[in-house]
């Protein structure tokens, strides 16, 4: 059979159902295989979106996303995607067609050096050669994306090359790579010191990160947690992993966290990291961080222990090995939970006294953080919530109280506005029974409003909740509080009618500036069927507290 | 009983304590690496990617058609060492990683030097040369060019016998490395 076909073969053997994309000169021969494959594509309308989409389905459903491009613009307009899923170490495999074999390196027509311009990227990446390596590099390709810690991977494919005939054999087994061997499996030994540590110690306090929920791992978070009365705090990317509406949850902690969650790392004087990787949003100044503690770190990456932070106690494996073998070594040192009393009594206070809170309007007027409580409130706090970049991300990140994984979905690490709608897109693909809100800021929607377009297309269910300021709000905020106001850039002087826009895209639209009429106006547009978007006009100058300054310490928080 | 229970449990976390990461010497890594296109690159760009410095860089065939030696040197005194092979192994083409152990290592480095000769500071030259065992590989009227193998320190030892000469080109190959044998095998 052509490769083209031998690929398809090979997505299917991996379980692959959907795809997104966007063909090209160079990957039709891909899509004339994709033609007869026994797995849907979705056409998105913008590349970067499509690779977004590929991340939203793997973030919600926990399997491998997948996107085609075309090579050249089709492919460098993945950039974006395949960054944003390094960062966020998202299993993802993109897959780009590349000019004929004989035309690379003569600068052909929508040539471009996609794998060199990716190298620093990807987890791993593949430049065909050989036709019949096509199925070993797919195999190779998900294998990579998933084990380990998770990321993405490039396959580039000569259009020549795609075209050719193989023979097809199905591949079966781990495809062998030498040089990939990630360690899955916790040192007891080690594993036995932490417990000791975690027994020993007067004010612990667990910091989990997204990687317990690529780990699927938090069950095991949540005994762990449970195995005594440890406060908890994670990470933007690790939020739902424990429940947030819980006696021992603190909060999000970092830049935007909870003081309480933000103190209680600062007077610690041990922190168990799992799966996080101590961003400087998270620690802000590195050297005034968390200055009594020492550190158990958890990562299945051996790189990233300390990478920032030099670990104590190192573990490297699996989340979801360690955490049960560290619950059962903890629990069989039958220590006494009474020596946590001091330290509750600290944190209560801390909580007492600095709950997360704004001053509602008197009017009528809607505060974004009202907006957040009213559409926990509405979904009962059951949906799958995509962000984009900014204040809104953060409200959300506060005020929406994730109480399951795989339920948040951002862009973290690399901080991509308009990621939102097309990961919405992708969850709904990854997760149809799902309830899937987008929550949207104005200024990164119009980024990628044109996805609208995909969703009407595919009458996919998703339901877009746009935090309407006016702004780049956070960089607005920035300007306000540390460039004295001098407002660059940062209003979004003309701004769409976005109940018509949405609406000539075939999406069901309605627009709200009541307060008093928010909560219905939200159930309407989640019960209308297929696409539908709420233009939520909020208050315009609203910031976003607390806060740490960038560079400064978590005892320096303002707000 | 009760006491040795509760003295199994005892562990001061006073006691834990951590490596700075930091060794002040130099290091000589040897990657045994994927045969096949774009590996260097990807070894050059995790580099530069992550701020860390190559001093030197050799890479040639192994035993093995399919493995190819990647070998370079490497300041400890400025980067954590830990976390640039932590960051090498990363790599999927990269199979396995030594961090060569000074007492442990036969490092060799091959330089090639054009110097001024004139008849007067020829037969200086010379002698030099042989102390060094280093061959003459091209002679001009005006020039010599020596070849001399050794450890990089004989090389940097070379350099400054025939530099106050007029070192008009100096090329080196870095340093390339192989552990030494255990006396018993």
């Amino acid at each position: 059979m052509r490769a083209a076909d031998a690929l398809c073969e090979a997505l299917k053997a991996e379980g692959v159902d959907h795809v997104f994309g966007i063909p090209g000169g160079a990957s039709l021969p891909l899509y004339d295989a994709i033609y007869d494959a026994d797995f849907a594509h979705v056409q998105v309308r913008h590349e970067q979106c499509g690779g977004h989409a590929a991340e939203g389905y793997a973030k919600a459903s926990g399997d491998v996303g997948v996107a085609f491009a075309t090579s050249g613009p089709g492919a460098t307009n993945l950039i974006t995607a395949i960054a944003d899923a390094v960062m966020d170490s998202v299993p993802t495999v993109f897959i780009t067609g590349q000019v004929r074999t004989d035309l690379i390196g003569t600068d052909g027509f929508q040539e471009a050096d996609v794998t060199g311009i990716t190298m620093p990227i990807v987890k791993h990446s593949f430049l065909v050669t050989d036709p019949k390596q096509i199925p070993h590099y797919v195999h190779a390709a998900f294998h990579i994306a998933k084990s380990g810690r998770p990321g993405p991977v490039l396959i580039d494919i000569p259009q020549d090359l795609s075209k050719e005939e193989i023979d097809y054999e199905p591949v079966d087994g781990t495809p062998r790579l030498p040089g990939y061997q990630p360690t899955t499996e916790g040192n007891i030994k080690q594993i036995r010191i932490a417990a000791k540590a975690m027994a020993n110690a007067r004010r612990p306090v667990i910091y989990s990160g997204g990687g317990v929920v690529n780990a699927n791992a938090s069950d095991e978070l949540r005994e762990l947690v449970r195995s005594d009365r440890f406060p908890i705090t994670s990470t933007l990317m690790g939020l739902g992993a424990f429940p947030a509406p819980d006696e021992q949850w603190l909060g999000m902690l970092g830049m935007h966290g909870t003081r309480t969650a933000n103190y209680a790392m600062d007077e610690a004087d041990l922190i168990v990291a799992i799966g996080a990787r101590f961003d400087d949003r998270i620690t802000g100044k590195l050297s005034e961080f968390a200055p009594r503690a020492k550190f158990i770190h958890i990562d299945v990456d051996p790189a990233e222990i300390s990478k920032n932070v030099p670990a104590h106690i190192p573990i490297v494996g699996d989340a979801g090995d360690i955490l049960p073998k560290l619950t059962r070594e903890y629990r069989a040192l039958d220590t006494d939970g009474s020596r946590l009393d001091d330290w509750w009594e600290r944190l209560h206070g801390w909580q007492e006294q600095y709950p997360l809170t704004y001053t509602d309007s008197e009017d009528s007027e809607i505060k974004p953080q009202r907006m957040v409580e009213e559409l926990y409130r509405v979904t009962e706090g059951k949906a799958i919530v995509t962000s984009d970049v900014g204040q809104h991300q953060m409200w959300a990140a506060q005020y929406y109280h994730f109480d399951e994984p795989r339920k948040w979905l951002n862009s973290g690490g690399l901080g991509t506005m308009g990621f939102g709608l097309p990961a919405a897109i992708g969850a709904k693909v990854g997760c149809p029974d799902e309830t899937v809100i987008c929550l949207a800021g104005d200024g990164s929607l119009i980024m990628v409003c044109q996805e609208m377009a995909t969703a009407a297309e595919h009458d996919l269910d998703v339901k877009v909740m746009l935090m309407n300021n006016g702004h780049f709000g956070m960089v607005r905020q920035w300007q306000e509080l540390f460039w004295e106001e001098r407002y660059q850039s940062v209003k979004m002087g003309h701004s769409p009618d976005w109940v018509a826009l949405a609406q000539a895209f075939g999406w069901t639209a309605a627009m709200v500036d009541d307060k008093a009429s928010l909560a219905d106006a939200m159930r309407t547009t989640i019960e209308t069927p297929g696409p539908a978007l709420l233009d939520v006009r909020v208050t315009q100058n609203e910031n976003c507290y607390p806060m740490i300054p960038a560079g400064a310490a978590a005892r320096d928080m303002v707000g | 009983m009760a006491d040795s229970k509760a003295s199994e449990h005892k562990l001061d976390l006073e006691d834990l304590e951590v490596s700075s990461g930091l060794t002040g010497r130099k290091h000589l890594l040897s990657l045994m690496v994927e045969n096949r296109p774009g590996v260097l690159a990807r070894v050059a760009l995790l580099f530069s990617r992550r701020g860390f410095n190559i001093d030197t860089l050799a890479v040639g065939p192994t035993d093995d058609p399919d493995v190819s030696r990647i070998t370079l040197t490497v300041d400890g005194a400025v980067h954590p060492i830990d976390q640039v092979t932590k960051q090498l192994h990363k790599l999927v083409n990269v199979i396995k990683i030594r961090d060569m152990e000074p007492d442990t290592t036969v490092s060799r480095e091959m330089a090639l030097f054009k110097v001024n000769a004139t008849v007067e500071s020829r037969a200086e030259i010379m002698e030099f040369s042989q102390i060094f065992r280093a061959q003459i590989v091209d002679v001009s009227r005006r020039t010599m060019t020596i070849e001399v193998t050794g450890t990089a320190d004989k090389i940097d030892a070379f350099e400054r016998m025939v530099r106050p000469h007029g070192l008009i080109e100096m090329a080196r190959t870095g340093e390339v490395a192989i552990a030494r044998a255990r006396p018993d095998s």
